[in-house]
């Protein structure tokens, strides 16, 4: 497994999020991320723990688009990846980030 | 939206049980962001799941309360692991106490993981026994099996321990799986790769046939859900009594007969023409024709 | 003024050695009929050294029994053959050239032979005259490939020789009309011989002899795929093609390529499109293969017409029952014919969509891959321009004019979209800046890199990363740019100009899934009207018989 994680800037979440959500599955080319709260609101921490070495690059391409495409702000993110393309994570991210705004049923 | 209703068999865990229970009711037990992991998994470098595959809480259904767990199927084939299966074994002892109306396992496992072999087999003979003492105080457990893992190996016992069974058409319910028997005895003897004929054998037509599921549901979680409410309704009204040693006889007997008379059959259709007219044409039949003809034939 | 000298020159040299090839024949026959164990003897009669051989195949049903009959023939006598036919897919098509009988091959399609036939050339056994496309094959058949001898494949004959061949017509009226008609010899391979024929769909004076195979000729269930295998990623991508292209230009008629991602987008319609109000909108008229997936569609009454290159194993039932939706016979059964389909689906349609293995900063796109002789099929005259078309309809005239400008004189174009995701399984990129078809073309001394769409045909490319559409760029650094800004996470696409595409973006030449009103999370695969292959047969109500192998029950 290969580790890393991302402090990136991003505007605060408008939603107050007091508990964590819980999107995806950790299965082959599939992952799960779990959205909690954190104390700093103009930045959002991400925890990557991935089967998938050497795409560290992608990843934070990825990561990166998503906190500017959204204000996360304030949450902290924990990934178990089980070799998700770019594309799933994309998808994933912005499913878990609206669960967590209770956007979904 | 005009899409279909949401199966059952493709729902992730959490999806059936948040679909399953009254709507927000669920309160799940040490919960994805503890992250109780598995030691054995971090300790081979796999993936793991925050939740360890499990997802165990407390709920309501129709009113009534519950303590459900739920297996993730996609989840390493929803394998019970330690920490996996402790947490499934200690919401069958909170039952002891906290007194639910039922007990719901979602179960969808291909059995012990094999990666923590020894603490997962012993992690199913602790469920095994827990769900006889819940049983044993008066409180129904319901096994629900429509996942793409099935119930098979120590799973597939835990889901015959339980006060009924219910299945969708896709689930199935073994104790070796298809591949391990072929592996063991040959392609002769079990062709895994025949898919039609592995549900033949071990999906819920067959299995309802034999009385070892005792509902067959559409894999829809709305199904799902409305065949457990029923059965609380009616284990409410007549709460499960242990059987005495003269019923287990019985049983043992009639099992016994049953592996006589069907000593030389190969495949699901020669049961099935012990109570169907049209044998050849069971995995064709919705699952309400199928219900119809059964109760019929019964 | 003398009459010029007629005498010394012949006219019917064919004619004459045709007779005399029958003749050879014709202990071997009773009637038009073979027995099957003749067969080795009757292709050694008939067949002389050098004759250009036409072994009927195609990526669905196959002259097989011939085929394996053919390399039982003595090399010494059957050599030199070329072979001019739609596919090499059969391994005794390859065994052919590896026993020296063939020198040279003319073809359209050999992807399961693909590595095999890519070590011959390499090793300099073979000459490949051209790799085409189907239709372009056909039509040489009249120009100068015309085949001597013509091994095809019917389903059924009667004592005359009349042929059925049904809903796999397939390629054989081409073939045979070819052949036939310009002194050659037609063998046909047959499941059965029976008194009367549901229908003829060839006639007896155009075949000489029949032989009943030992067993019904190989049909490969290519355009099934199976709903369950259909990802969240596919379900979006079907999203964005329905709302962001079908639906923007009214597209009617159209043809789909084979694949997961046009599978989505036919199992969408009746949910996803339904709910957009598009039904009698988009996709009522449709160049296509009985494709299981488009069931659903048609039950919901999404469909008005479908005429097929071939048939699909199982569909024949459903396709009988929906004749007011396919083409069918008197008899009841349907009818495909590959070289009209073809011709439809070059002219009579606005949208050609597939996937592809790679696409290069041009808009060319690729199945090739080193090693790998796979060729064409029939893609690239569905994913091209219709250069001759004259009759306008609305999406024609509007793609005409986003590609073309104010130009005086109004033209249409076809809208020609490719369909992938930025990464294919592996991690491999989708976009390249160089097509492996390079690489290929050089080492199997080919005069042509093998594209199957080109850059200038090419008008949409759809990724998850929303569309690109080609049409709206004017200069060649714009395309490049346009194709970057939807090539997601691949080094082309991090190599990105950033700014340059969110201009593309701000003047909708790139259209993300926000910028169409679709939300990402909605895409489920909940949203397909059939998960599974059982929901197929259940949508059918029942009539659809899918193959063993795509079956759980």
């Amino acid at each position: 497994m290969e580790q890393f994680t991302l402090t990136l800037p991003s505007a605060a979440i408008p939603q107050n999020v007091t508990s964590a959500t819980l999107c995806g599955v950790v299965s082959s080319g599939n992952l799960e991320i779990l959205v909690e709260p954190a104390a700093t609101s103009d930045a959002c921490r991400i925890v990557v723990n991935t089967s998938a070495h050497g795409f560290r690059d992608i990843w934070e391409a990825v990561l990166k688009d998503f906190a500017r495409r959204h204000s996360v702000g304030g949450l902290s993110l924990s990934i178990n990846d089980a070799g998700a393309t770019p594309a799933v994570v994309s998808l994933r991210l912005d499913q878990a980030f609206e669960t967590c705004r209770g956007e979904l049923a | 939206m005009n899409g279909l209703q949401i199966s059952y068999f493709e729902a992730s865990a959490r999806k059936r049980l948040s679909e399953l229970v009254d709507a927000g009711s669920l309160v799940e037990f040490c919960p994805p962001e503890m992250r109780q992991t598995s030691p054995h998994l971090a300790m081979l470098d796999a993936p793991l799941a925050f939740d360890d595959g499990v997802v165990t809480g407390r709920a309501s259904l129709s009113g009534h309360k519950v303590l459900v767990a739920a297996q993730e199927g996609r989840f390493n084939g929803g394998a019970v692991g330690e920490v996996h299966g402790a947490k499934i074994r200690g919401l069958l002892d909170r039952a002891l106490s906290e007194r639910p109306t039922a007990v719901l396992l979602l179960i969808d496992s291909g059995g012990v993981r094999l990666h923590e072999a020894n603490a997962g087999l012993i992690a199913i003979s602790e469920i095994m026994r827990a769900v006889l003492r819940v049983q044993a105080a008066g409180i129904p457990v319901f096994a629900l099996v429509g996942g793409s893992c099935g119930a098979f190996g120590g799973m597939g016992i835990v889901t015959r321990l339980c006060t009924e069974v219910v299945m969708s058409e896709q689930g199935r319910l073994g104790l070796s799986g298809p591949e391990v028997i072929e592996t063991v005895k040959g392609v002769e003897e079990f062709d895994s790769r025949d898919r039609a004929l592995v549900w033949r054998i071990t999906g819920g037509k067959l299995r309802r046939a034999l009385g070892e599921a005792t509902l067959l549901v559409d894999d829809l979680i709305p199904a799902f859900r409305t065949a457990a409410v029923s059965l609380i309704e009616r284990y409410r009204a007549h709460p499960p009594v242990p059987a005495d040693l003269d019923e287990l006889l019985g049983v043992q007997a009639e099992l016994t007969e049953r592996s006589a008379r069907f000593a030389a059959a190969r495949d699901g259709r020669e049961i099935w023409a012990n109570t169907f007219a049209e044998a050849s044409r069971v995995p064709e039949m919705t699952v309400a024709e199928f219900n119809i003809q059964l109760g019929e034939a019964a | 003024m003398n009459a010029p000298d007629t005498s010394a020159k012949r006219w019917d040299n064919l004619a004459r050695n045709r007779a005399a090839r029958l003749a050879r024949a014709e202990r071997l026959a009773s009637g038009c009929i073979v027995p099957s164990e003749q067969i080795v003897q009757l292709l050694e009669a008939v067949i002389e050294p050098g004759d250009r051989v036409c072994i009927e195949g195609n990526n669905q049903k196959q002259a097989d029994f011939l085929a394996r009959s053919l390399i039982k023939t003595d090399p010494s006598r059957l050599r030199d053959l070329h072979l001019v036919q739609s596919v090499l897919a059969l391994p005794e098509h390859i065994d052919l050239i590896e026993r020296g009988q063939v020198s040279r091959i003319d073809f359209s399609f050999s992807g399961p032979q693909a590595a095999r036939l890519a070590r011959l050339v390499e090793s300099r056994k073979i000459t490949i005259g051209a790799i085409h496309t189907y239709l372009e094959l056909f039509a040489r058949y009249f120009v100068d490939l015309t085949p001597r001898v013509a091994l095809i494949a019917a389903q059924a004959a009667d004592r005359e020789g009349n042929l059925y061949t049904g809903p796999n017509t397939e390629d054989t009226p081409a073939i045979v009309e070819a052949t036939a008609f310009k002194g050659g010899i037609v063998i046909a391979q047959v499941n059965e011989i029976v008194d009367k024929l549901p229908r003829v769909d060839i006639p007896a004076d155009w075949v000489d002899f029949v032989v009943r195979a030992p067993t019904p000729h190989y049909i490969e269930p290519l355009f099934t795929r199976d709903p369950a295998q259909i990802t969240e990623i596919q379900v979006l991508m079907g999203m964005i093609a329905i709302k962001g292209l079908y639906a923007e230009y009214g597209i009617k008629r159209l043809n789909h390529g084979i694949g997961f991602d046009t599978a989505a987008i036919e199992l969408l319609l009746p949910t996803y499109a339904a709910d957009l109000g598009l039904k009698g909108k988009i996709c009522t008229h449709w160049a296509l293969n009985p494709h299981p997936t488009l069931i659903p569609a048609i039950e919901a009454g999404f469909v008005e017409s479908v005429h097929s290159f071939g048939s699909e194993v199982g569909m024949e039932r459903y396709t009988a029952a929906r004749s007011d939706i396919f083409f069918t016979g008197a008899d009841g059964s349907m009818r495909s014919n590959r070289a009209f389909c073809q011709a439809a689906g070059h002219y009579a349609c606005d949208l050609f969509i597939g996937s592809t293995l790679q696409i290069d900063l041009q808009g060319n796109s690729s199945t090739a891959t080193k090693g790998r002789i796979a060729g064409f099929g029939g893609a690239p005259n569905m994913g091209a321009d219709a250069r001759g078309r004259r009759h306008a309809s609305p999406a024609w005239l509007r793609a005409g004019r986003e590609g073309r400008g104010d130009i005086a004189m109004p033209r249409g174009q076809k809208l020609v979209v490719q369909i992938v995701e930025t990464f294919r399984e592996h991690m491999e990129p989708a976009f390249v800046e160089r097509l492996d078809a390079w690489d290929l073309a050089a080492t199997a001394n080919m005069e042509l890199p093998p594209v199957m769409i080109y850059g200038e045909d090419m008008t949409h490319i759809i990724t998850e990363e929303g569309i690109a559409n080609l049409l709206l760029c004017r200069t060649p650094q714009e395309r490049e740019q346009a194709i970057r800004g939807v090539a997601g996470y691949t080094p082309v696409g991090m190599a990105r100009d950033p700014r340059m595409v969110e201009n593309l973006r701000d003047r909708g030449i790139i259209r993300r899934p926000e910028d169409m009103g679709i939300r990402k999370s909605d895409a489920t695969r909940d949203l397909l009207a059939a998960r599974s292959v059982k929901d197929l047969v259940y949508a059918s109500g029942g009539l659809y018989d899918p193959p063993r192998q795509f079956r759980n029950w």
